[in-house]
């Protein structure tokens, strides 16, 4: 049929054969995309009297967003962390192997490091949208050094700072700029920290509480000036107690401003957390209610050894060591980061928390990104939002990647 | 007219969805020479669409030369509206089949100029050369699409206010919020319905009975403008049992006496794989 479309000449993808995750459901229905973006298909109907132009029979498979990972270190023998000359090439080389775990866009985190690495390191990645080459980059994901010294975990404590002023300086002297940052993991409970939550906020940076021995009040008092995030729930923090749950309490506090979430990064890769923790941090905010304050947030928590065989690796300035499925700082059992992939933790925590397809794929891609302001285009299927999606069978393996409408990533028969 | 009687719904859905796949198929539409087919909305077609949609996905029918006029929208319900005829269609028909967009025709509820809508409309139906076959529906009150009783029996496409009945029959599709519905709608008229080579009237539950009672037992009159088909050539009314239920029982007996020959034209049920 001749095209006679009035909007654009640009060609028309229309998946067939799929089931969406649309309106927190899986429905069955046709995908069209047109531009990298998706489009609506009444309007391409009636508006311009258009049709597709290529149909991809999907055969079954759900199509979900591509999932969204804020709290990666490195992979595939690369340390984001690492003062190299060319931290691009690194972000780009894992960028590219995370399109197989069906992350189409990515925060690289920076654990605790000197000045030196954070003011060489965060000018040379910009924000960019991904692409064949590799998942887009939302920005860094900050994660310290204003943290607790006794909750480091893997981080190096000759590094850890504390906030001299509260104001700005302490920002820019330890970090040069805050030009491609995305988040900032900071413990609450140090002096000085509201203003310094304000700063971050007001300036569009998500504020996550981590790496931290904060109290309930502390932990509402930051969110009440601007957190929005807890950085690996249970892990890094106080444990429950039940007169004062910590961090963890802010999952049902009912301090939370009106209207706010707070969103809670878990790394579901059955090591960090026991499962039964997992679950109960779920059943507190089972999903489908829309004022609950709390969102699960499925994070990797990947470190440089994600992707490698088990042994001896770097990351940040500490050395660790691989052993199945656990990274421990080497010669001790903390746990210094996952080797899960993103992937692996979806499936992980519907298997764990029993709950449905929809919320383990909304937990990697809706809900990071209404955490960063930007589900307006990303982490969902709506019209108009980036045709980033991913192929998915029935055990939410990922068949295929797509960027923009672009295939990026296929599965091997 | 022909009354053709089914047991129930599905079977009433069927039996016209087979004629309409009949006489597409007889018609052999072409690039030269299309087929014009009258669709109406509501919850009576919706079993129709289904099977006509069945019909599409199994090879046996195509709607590539078929064109399609509907017979009414909402004034100003936004088209994206849920409940809009536009998305109706879209959602229960158009979407599932392979027409050409260019070819499915609703009236725009929205247009700046009602009324040279409703004249472009008319238009069109003449410039694809009439309407071979008219599928409608009857409302409670009697009505064909918006033609609301008291409309004239040779009206053209206009807009109309609705009717009390109307508006509280379709209230469901709005919450049940009578405030909700639209109050008006632009629709074709009896008479536009009336130039068609065939119409073909879907009729079903027992909230419709009396309805077709006074169009086919009754006489003429603009209050149950359905009426005014007995003054057409070709007509068939299509129902269930529960619809028949305010008949005399010798009508009903006369027609169901000649389902055999009415089962003729869907039966054999043909299909494009054939040709």
């Amino acid at each position: 049929m001749p095209s006679n479309k009035s909007v654009s000449d640009a060609p028309i993808t229309q998946f067939i054969n799929c089931r969406i995750l649309r309106e927190h459901q899986l429905q069955r229905d046709d995908l069209w995309v047109r531009e990298g973006k998706i489009l609506d298909p009444e309007k391409l109907f009636f508006d311009e009297q258009g049709y597709a132009d290529k149909r991809v029979d999907c055969e079954g498979s759900i199509i979900a967003p591509g999932f969204i990972d804020v709290q990666i270190n490195g992979g595939y023998g690369i340390d984001f962390s690492q003062a190299c000359e060319d931290v691009c090439s690194g972000v780009s080389f894992v960028a590219k192997k995370i399109l197989e775990h069906g992350v189409t866009s990515f925060c690289p985190t920076l654990v605790t490091s000197p000045p030196a690495v954070y003011h060489k390191v965060l000018p040379q990645v910009k924000v960019h949208n991904g692409g064949s080459h590799g998942a887009g980059v939302l920005g860094f994901h900050l994660e310290g050094p204003f943290i607790s010294l006794e909750k480091k975990g893997a981080h190096p404590a000759q590094f850890l700072r504390p906030f001299k002023s509260g104001d700005i300086s302490d920002l820019m002297e330890a970090y040069g700029s805050l030009d491609n940052v995305a988040m900032v993991t900071l413990a609450p409970e140090l002096a000085n920290s509201q203003s310094v939550v304000r700063e971050l906020s007001q300036r569009g940076i998500t504020v996550s509480l981590g790496h931290s021995v904060a109290n309930l009040s502390q932990a509402e008092d930051a969110v009440k000036h601007g957190a929005t995030f807890i950085t690996h729930l249970f892990n890094a923090m106080l444990p429950f107690h039940h007169r004062d749950p910590g961090i963890v309490g802010l999952l049902t506090s009912d301090q939370v401003p009106a209207g706010r979430t707070v969103y809670y990064g878990m790394i579901a890769d059955g090591i960090h957390t026991n499962p039964a923790a997992l679950r109960i941090a779920h059943r507190a905010h089972p999903s489908g209610c829309e004022n609950r304050t709390g969102r699960l947030v499925l994070v990797t928590d990947a470190i440089t050894a994600m992707g490698l065989p088990p042994g001896r690796h770097t990351l940040g300035q500490q050395v660790i060591e691989i052993q199945g499925l656990h990274a421990y700082v080497a010669g001790t059992t903390t746990l210094c980061g996952s080797i899960a992939t993103m992937d692996m933790c979806v499936r992980h925590f519907k298997q764990a928390s029993g709950c449905s397809v929809e919320e383990a794929l909304e937990a990697a891609s809706l809900h990071p990104a209404q955490l960063l302001g930007i589900s307006n285009k990303k982490g969902n299927l709506d019209y108009g939002s980036d045709a980033d999606l991913l192929l998915l069978d029935e055990a939410l393996n990922i068949k295929a990647t797509y960027i923009s409408g672009e295939e990026v990533w296929r599965k091997e028969p | 007219m022909r009354l053709v009687i089914l047991d129930d719904y599905n079977l009433a859905s069927e039996w016209a969805a087979k004629y309409i796949r009949n006489r597409i198929i007889q018609f052999k539409p072409s690039a030269d020479r299309y087929f014009t087919l009258g669709l109406p909305t509501g919850s009576t077609p919706y079993g129709c669409y289904q099977k006509l949609i069945e019909y599409y996905r199994n090879g046996d029918i195509s709607f590539k030369y078929v064109k399609t006029f509907n017979m009414d929208e909402y004034v100003g319900l936004p088209r994206a509206h849920p409940e809009s005829y536009h998305s109706y269609m879209w959602n229960n028909f158009f979407k599932h089949i392979d027409i050409d967009p260019a070819n499915a025709h609703i009236l725009d509820g929205n247009a700046e100029d009602l009324e040279a809508e409703c004249r472009a409309y008319e238009q069109k139906i003449a410039g694809a050369g009439g309407i071979e076959l008219f599928v409608g529906g009857i409302g409670p009150d009697g009505h064909i699409a918006f033609n609301e009783p008291g409309s004239s029996l040779v009206s053209r496409t206009r807009v109309k206010t609705l009717a009390k009945d109307t508006i509280v029959a379709n209230a469901r599709f709005f919450g049940n919020n009578l405030s909700k519905v639209p109050t008006m709608a632009l629709t074709v008229g009896v008479g536009t319905v009336m130039d068609a080579k065939e119409v073909m009237i879907l009729i079903t539950g027992a909230h419709k009975a009396f309805a077709l009672y006074k169009a086919i037992e009754e006489g003429v009159n603009h209050m149950w403008t359905v009426s005014a088909f007995q003054q057409h050539p070709r007509t068939i009314f299509v129902c269930d049992e529960d619809a028949t239920l305010e008949l005399r029982v010798k009508t009903v007996k006369y027609f169901k006496g000649l389902m055999h020959v009415h089962n003729k034209l869907v039966d054999p049920v043909l299909s494009i794989k054939d040709q």
